[in-house]
C-alpha cells in the first residue's frame, strides 16, 4: 500500500463517515425513529409499582396515568383545578341517605347522614388494550387461563404469548379494583385510609381472609361487597359511611381505575411470579397508551393503544384563547413515548440541549446559563436558550415545604403564650425569601399559611398575608424586622436568647437527614437565622429511619418536612394540623402534633362542605388560628421550572393531572432539522490529537531504531 | 488438584457464612423491619396494620437471630437470619422485597455490565502492557521519566473526572458519540465506545506504572542477559522473553478479577446509562431491600472466592513448578 493510496483511503473513510450525517453520530436513538411521532423524555428513579392498587408515586404516575383510566380526570386547562368525566358518562354526584335509607339534602348535617352513595355510569364501547389475559381461543375460552409451569417454559416476557385479546370495559372492572384495594398482598397505601370511609371495607377483607379466599380473583369477583356494587353492566355504586366530598378527587386517581379480573387470573397462575410476570410489571388498561417495553433499568416505552376510543381535545375558551390548533381534535397526538433512565443530571441536560429530550427541568449546574431574572424578579431565559427556541414554563406547585415545631415539646410546644411568642419570633427571623434565593435559585414562593396558590381558600395580596410575620409595604409582603422578633422574644422571657427562668442560654435542636457536604451550607444558614435571636441551634443529623422514628415518637424538636397535595382541596392541607391526626397518638399526618379545639371543630365543618363563600370564610378563620399559633414556620411553595423545545406543543403545566401525554404534540421534522443543526460532529480536533500522539511517539521510534542499529563498542 | 479444590470449597462455606452474618448484622443495625416496611409502603397514609401485614408476608415478623418462643431447632431456624440465608448457599436468591425474582434480574443486568467491563479489561491490558513494555525499553531515559510522571498524573486524577471530561469532550463538544444510553446487539456499540475509552484511559496510568515495575524486574534477570548474549534483538528479548515471564503476575492478577467483571461499575453505569448490575446493590440499599442486598453481597463474596481459586489454578498453567495438592 503506497503512502498516496493510504491518504486516499483515509480520505474516503472520512467522507463515508461524514456522509452518515443524515443521523447525527451522537443520536442515542435508532435512525429510523428520526421522523417518528415520538416523545422523548427521561426518568431518574425506577418505578416500583405499576399495579394501580399500589402505585402512588409521581414517578410511577408518569406511566400508570397514561394506561389506566379512572372515571374522572382533571381538566387540562382549568385553574383552579376542576374535574371532568373521563370514562364516566357524567360527573359522579353524591346521594346522601339517612339511617332509614331515605335521601336527604346536600345541606344535611354529618349526624343526619348515615350513608353516601356515588352511582357512576361508565361510557359504553370502551375497550381494553390488547393483552394475553383477555385472549380467547377458537372455542371462546380464555387461551391462557389454565397454564401449567410447563406451558411457561418458553415464556420470559409478556410478548412471548402469541395471542392477545380485548374486551369492553364494564362497571364490574371498577368494582373489582375497589375490592383489590383491601387485599393484604397488594399493600395498597390507601387501604387503611379508605377503610374509614368505604362501607364494609375492612369486614369484607376479614370475610375473605376467614374463608381463605384472598388472592383468588374468582372469589373476589363473586363475594359481595356492600362498599362497591355492580348495578348493571355499565353502572356501579360506591357507598361511603360518611360525608366526604373530597372522595371524588380520589376517584381521579389510579387507585380507582378499572382492572379486569382476567388480569389477576392470568398473573396469579403458577410460574408467573418467578418470571416477573405480574400486573406490577405489565399493566392492562383502557387508556390512550400501553406499556410495550418495561425495562426500568434502561427505558420504558409507551405506544398508542390501538383499541383506544379517541378523546376530544378541550374546545373551551382557554383553548380558543391560545388559538390551540388541536382544539376539537381527537387525541392522542403522539404515537410513542420513549422514557430513558438517566440517573445523573449532566447527561440528561446535555441530551436536552442536543435536542434528544423534548423537555427538561433546569439543572443546578446550568441554572445561571439558562435562567436570568429581570429587575422585577421575573425569570426568563438567557439569550442562548431563547435563540435555540427553548421555552420556559413555570408554575407554583401544590405543595409546601415547612419547618415544624414539635407541639408536645416542653419549650417550643403547647398553647402557652410563652411558647407561642417564641415560635412567632423564630418564624420572623427564618428568612425564607433568602432561603429561596440562595438554595432554590429563586424557585419558590414564601408561604403565608398552609395553603398553596391555586387551592380553594388561598388568598393572595394584602388580605392573604400572615400579619404575624409580614407587613404589607409598597404593594408586597415585607418580613417584619429582627427587632420586632427580638421584642417578641423578650415578651416570651428569652431576652437575647437567655431563658429568664433559668438564666441559661436557649438551645434548640434541629433534626434533619441532611448531613452531606451539600447540606452544610443550608444547615449553617439555619444556625445563622436562629443566631439573630441569640438562640443556639444544634443540628442533629441522622439517617432517614431514625429521623422518621423521632418524628413518630415526638422526640424531634424542630424539623423540616413537606407535603405534596393528593388533590386540590384545602382539606388535604388543613388535615395535616387536625388534632386527631397527630403523629404520636394516631400515626397520622399531623407531624407536629398540633392540637387546637377551635381549629379541629372548624376542620370538621369544612371537611364535608362544598366550596362556597361560607366554606372560604371558615378556612380563613382556620388559617388565621394557625398563623397565630405558628406550629409551622410556613416555609415555601416550590415553583416548577420546565424547559421545552419549540417542536413540543401543549406542554402547559398541570400539576394535578398526570395523564397529560395524550394532549402533547410533537413536530418530528422540526426536531430532526434542529438535531442535525446542533449535532454536526467535529472531527478535526481528533485528527490533530492523533497527529500530536504520532509526533510524541516519533522520538521513541527513532531512539528504538538507533539502539537496534547501534554496534557494541 | 481435585482435593485442593474440594478443600477450597469447604473453606468457602464458613467465609460465606461469616460474610452473611456481618451483612445481616450491619443491615439490621441501621434498618429495622418496620423501617423497611415504611420505605416499601410509602410515606403517606401508612397504618401500623399495613406495616405488620407487610412484615408478616415477607417473613420479617420473626426474630432476627433467636426465636425464644419456639422449641428445639425452631429457636434458630424460625428466624429472619436462617430463612433469608439458607437458600443462598444453593444460589436460590428468591424474590426481592418488592416481589421481583432476583436471579432473573441478575441474569438480565449482568450482560450489559460485562459488555463494558470486558472490553475495558482486554483493551486496557493490551494498551497498558504495550506502553509498559515501551517504557521499560526506554528505562532510565528522559522518555521513561516523562512516562512515569504522566502515569502518576493520570493516576492522581479521579475516575469521575475522566467520565465527565470524556462526556464533555466527545459527546458535548465534538458530538461524536452519544453521551449516555444503551441498545441491544450491535446497536449497543456506539454507546459502549465512550465508556470503554474512558475506562481504558482512566486505568492507563496505574496499569502502565504497575506493569512497568514488573517488566523492569524481569529485565534485570539472568535469562534476559543470556538472551542478549545470544545476540537476540531487543524486540525479541522484550516481546518473547520479558513479556512471557512478566505475564505470570499480570495474568494471575487478571484472573482474580474475571468473576467480578459481572458485577459492573456503579459510577460508570450511572453516568453512561448502562443498565448493568453496578447500581443494583446501591439501589437496594437505598430502598432498604434486604433480599437484594444479601443476595448481591453473597454473590460478590462467592465470585471473589472463585476469583482466588481461579488465580491459584492459573498459577499451575503459567508456572510449571507449581502444583496444587
Amino acid at each position: 500500500m503506497t503512502l498516496n493510496f493510504r491518504w486516499r483511503y483515509l480520505g474516503c473513510l472520512l467522507m463515508i463517515l461524514s456522509a452518515c450525517g443524515e443521523n447525527p453520530w451522537n443520536n442515542p436513538y435508532p435512525s429510523k425513529d428520526s421522523t417518528s411521532n415520538t416523545y422523548y423524555s427521561s426518568f431518574s428513579e425506577r418505578p416500583k409499582h405499576l399495579d394501580p392498587v399500589s402505585s402512588y408515586s409521581e414517578g410511577e404516575a408518569i406511566f400508570t396515568a397514561q394506561i389506566y383510566e379512572p372515571v374522572v380526570q382533571y381538566h387540562f386547562f382549568d385553574r383552579p383545578y376542576s374535574l371532568v368525566p373521563l370514562t364516566a358518562e357524567r360527573m359522579p354526584e353524591p346521594l346522601y341517605l339517612n339511617a332509614n335509607g331515605e335521601v336527604v339534602g346536600t345541606d344535611a348535617t354529618d349526624s343526619e347522614i348515615a350513608e353516601v352513595v356515588y352511582r357512576i355510569n361508565v361510557k359504553k364501547g370502551i375497550q381494553f388494550q390488547p393483552h394475553p389475559s383477555l385472549a380467547k381461543d377458537k372455542d371462546g375460552q380464555y387461551a391462557y387461563h389454565g397454564l401449567s409451569r410447563l406451558d411457561l417454559d418458553r415464556v420470559s416476557v409478556l410478548s412471548d404469548f402469541e395471542l392477545s385479546g380485548s374486551r369492553e370495559l364494564i362497571a364490574e372492572d371498577y368494582v373489582y379494583q375497589i375490592k383489590r384495594l383491601m387485599l393484604p398482598s397488594k399493600h395498597s397505601p390507601i387501604a387503611g385510609f379508605m377503610a374509614r370511609y368505604i362501607k364494609d371495607f375492612a369486614p369484607f377483607g376479614e370475610r375473605l381472609e376467614a374463608q381463605n379466599l384472598l388472592d383468588q380473583p374468582l372469589a373476589l369477583r363473586q363475594t359481595s361487597f356492600e362498599g362497591a356494587k355492580v348495578i348493571d353492566r355499565y353502572t356501579y355504586e360506591i357507598r361511603l359511611t360518611r360525608k366526604y366530598p373530597q372522595f371524588v378527587y380520589w376517584l381521579a386517581m389510579s387507585f380507582f381505575a378499572p382492572v379486569p379480573w382476567e388480569a389477576d387470573a392470568f398473573y396469579n397462575q403458577p410460574g408467573m411470579q418467578e418470571r416477573n410476570l405480574s400486573l406490577d410489571w405489565y399493566p392492562v388498561g383502557t387508556g390512550p397508551y400501553m406499556l410495550t417495553e418495561n425495562n426500568p433499568n434502561r427505558r420504558m416505552v409507551l405506544e398508542r393503544n390501538p383499541n383506544f376510543r379517541g378523546e376530544v381535545f378541550p374546545e373551551d375558551s382557554r383553548a380558543k384563547e391560545n388559538k390551540n390548533a388541536q382544539a376539537g381534535s381527537i387525541m392522542p397526538f403522539i404515537d410513542k413515548a420513549y422514557f430513558s433512565l438517566e440517573k445523573e443530571s449532566i447527561p440528561a441536560w446535555t441530551k436536552f440541549i442536543q435536542g434528544y429530550y423534548d423537555s427538561s427541568g433546569v439543572v443546578a449546574e446550568s441554572f445561571d446559563q439558562t435562567i436570568s431574572f429581570s429587575s422585577a424578579g421575573e425569570p426568563h431565559l438567557t439569550d442562548d436558550m431563547s435563540k435555540k427556541g427553548v421555552e420556559l414554563l413555570t408554575s407554583t406547585k401544590s405543595s409546601i415545604s415547612y419547618l415544624g415545631f414539635n407541639m408536645v415539646d416542653p419549650i417550643l410546644g403547647g398553647d402557652s403564650k410563652r411558647s407561642r411568642l417564641l415560635r412567632r419570633a423564630i418564624s420572623i427571623v427564618v428568612d425564607y425569601e433568602e432561603l429561596i434565593s440562595i438554595f432554590a435559585n429563586g424557585r419558590g414562593q414564601a408561604a403565608q399559611g398552609p395553603l398553596p396558590p391555586g387551592i380553594f381558600g388561598y388568598l393572595g395580596g394584602k388580605e392573604g398575608i400572615n400579619n404575624y410575620v409580614y407587613d404589607w409595604i409598597e404593594g408586597k409582603p415585607s418580613r417584619k424586622s429582627v427587632a420586632e422578633a427580638q421584642e417578641l422574644l423578650v415578651q416570651a422571657g428569652y431576652q437575647d436568647g437567655i431563658d429568664s427562668s433559668t438564666g441559661e442560654p436557649l438551645t434548640l435542636f434541629f433534626d434533619t437527614v441532611s448531613s452531606g457536604p451539600g447540606s452544610k451550607a443550608m444547615l449553617n444558614w439555619y444556625r445563622k437565622q436562629f443566631e439573630k435571636l441569640g438562640i443556639e441551634l444544634v443540628v442533629r443529623a441522622t439517617d432517614y429511619n431514625r429521623f422518621q422514628e423521632k418524628v413518630r415518637t415526638g422526640s424531634a424538636q424542630i424539623f423540616s418536612w413537606g407535603w405534596n397535595a393528593d388533590y386540590p382541596d384545602p382539606e388535604n392541607f388543613l388535615f395535616l394540623l387536625y388534632g386527631a391526626n397527630a403523629k404520636i397518638t394516631s400515626q397520622g399526618e399531623n407531624a407536629v402534633n398540633y392540637q387546637n379545639s377551635d381549629f379541629d371543630s372548624l376542620f370538621l365543618q369544612i371537611r364535608s362542605m362544598p366550596d362556597s363563600l361560607a366554606r372560604e370564610k371558615l378556612i380563613n378563620e382556620m388559617v388565621e388560628i394557625l398563623r397565630r399559633d405558628a406550629p409551622w414556620i410556613w416555609g415555601f411553595h416550590p415553583t416548577s421550572y420546565v424547559l421545552k423545545h419549540g417542536w413540543y406543543g401543549n406542554a402547559d403545566p398541570n400539576l394535578m393531572a398526570r395523564n397529560t401525554l395524550k394532549y402533547k404534540t410533537i413536530d418530528p421534522y422540526q426536531r430532526m432539522e434542529k438535531r442535525r443543526e446542533w449535532n454536526d460532529p467535529i472531527i478535526w480536533p481528533g485528527l490533530v490529537g492523533l497527529f500530536f500522539l504520532i509526533l510524541m511517539a516519533l522520538p521513541a521510534w527513532f531512539v528504538y531504531h538507533a539502539r537496534e542499529k547501534a554496534r557494541v563498542r | 488438584m481435585s482435593d485442593y479444590l474440594l478443600r477450597r470449597l469447604l473453606y468457602a462455606f464458613p467465609i460465606l457464612l461469616g460474610v452473611n452474618i456481618i451483612t445481616f448484622f450491619l443491615f439490621f443495625v441501621v434498618n429495622s423491619p418496620d423501617d423497611m416496611a415504611r420505605i416499601h409502603l410509602g410515606n403517606k397514609y401508612v397504618t401500623t396494620d399495613a406495616i405488620e401485614k407487610w412484615k408478616g408476608e415477607r417473613g420479617y415478623d420473626r426474630p432476627l437471630f433467636y426465636n425464644s418462643e419456639k422449641q428445639g431447632r425452631g429457636k434458630l431456624l424460625d428466624t429472619i437470619f436462617y430463612t433469608k440465608t439458607v437458600k443462598l448457599f444453593v444460589f436460590d436468591f428468591g424474590q426481592s422485597d418488592s416481589g421481583r425474582d432476583i436471579g432473573y434480574d441478575i441474569s438480565q443486568r449482568m450482560w450489559p455490565s460485562l459488555m463494558i467491563t470486558l472490553p475495558i479489561l482486554i483493551l486496557g491490558l493490551f494498551l497498558t502492557i504495550s506502553l509498559a513494555l515501551a517504557v521499560a525499553f526506554f528505562r532510565a531515559t528522559y522518555l521513561d521519566t516523562f512516562a512515569v510522571i504522566m502515569c502518576v498524573c493520570m493516576m492522581s486524577v479521579s475516575g469521575l473526572f475522566y467520565i465527565i471530561g470524556g462526556q464533555y469532550l466527545f459527546s458535548k463538544l465534538l458530538k461524536i458519540v452519544p453521551i449516555s444510553g444503551f441498545d441491544d446487539g450491535f446497536l449497543a456499540i456506539k454507546f459502549l465506545i465512550l465508556p470503554v475509552v474512558v475506562g481504558v484511559v482512566g486505568g492507563l496510568g496505574s496499569g502502565t506504572r504497575w506493569y512497568r515495575t514488573i517488566f523492569l524486574e524481569e529485565v534485570n534477570q539472568d535469562y534476559v542477559r543470556t538472551a542478549r548474549s545470544k545476540g537476540l534483538s531487543e524486540k525479541v528479548v522484550f516481546y518473547v522473553h520479558v513479556l512471557r515471564n512478566g505475564m505470570i503476575p499480570i495474568l494471575t492478577g487478571v484472573v482474580a478479577l474475571l468473576p467480578s467483571l459481572f458485577l459492573g461499575s456503579l459510577i460508570t453505569e450511572a453516568f453512561f446509562g448502562i443498565p448493568g448490575l453496578g447500581s443494583y446493590t446501591i439501589e437496594a440499599i437505598q430502598s432498604q431491600d434486604f433480599s437484594i442486598v444479601r443476595a448481591m453481597v453473597f454473590l460478590g463474596s462467592a465470585l471473589y472466592i472463585l476469583g482466588l481459586v481461579l488465580t491459584d489454578i492459573s498459577y499451575t498453567f503459567v508456572d510449571p513448578r507449581i502444583s496444587l495438592r
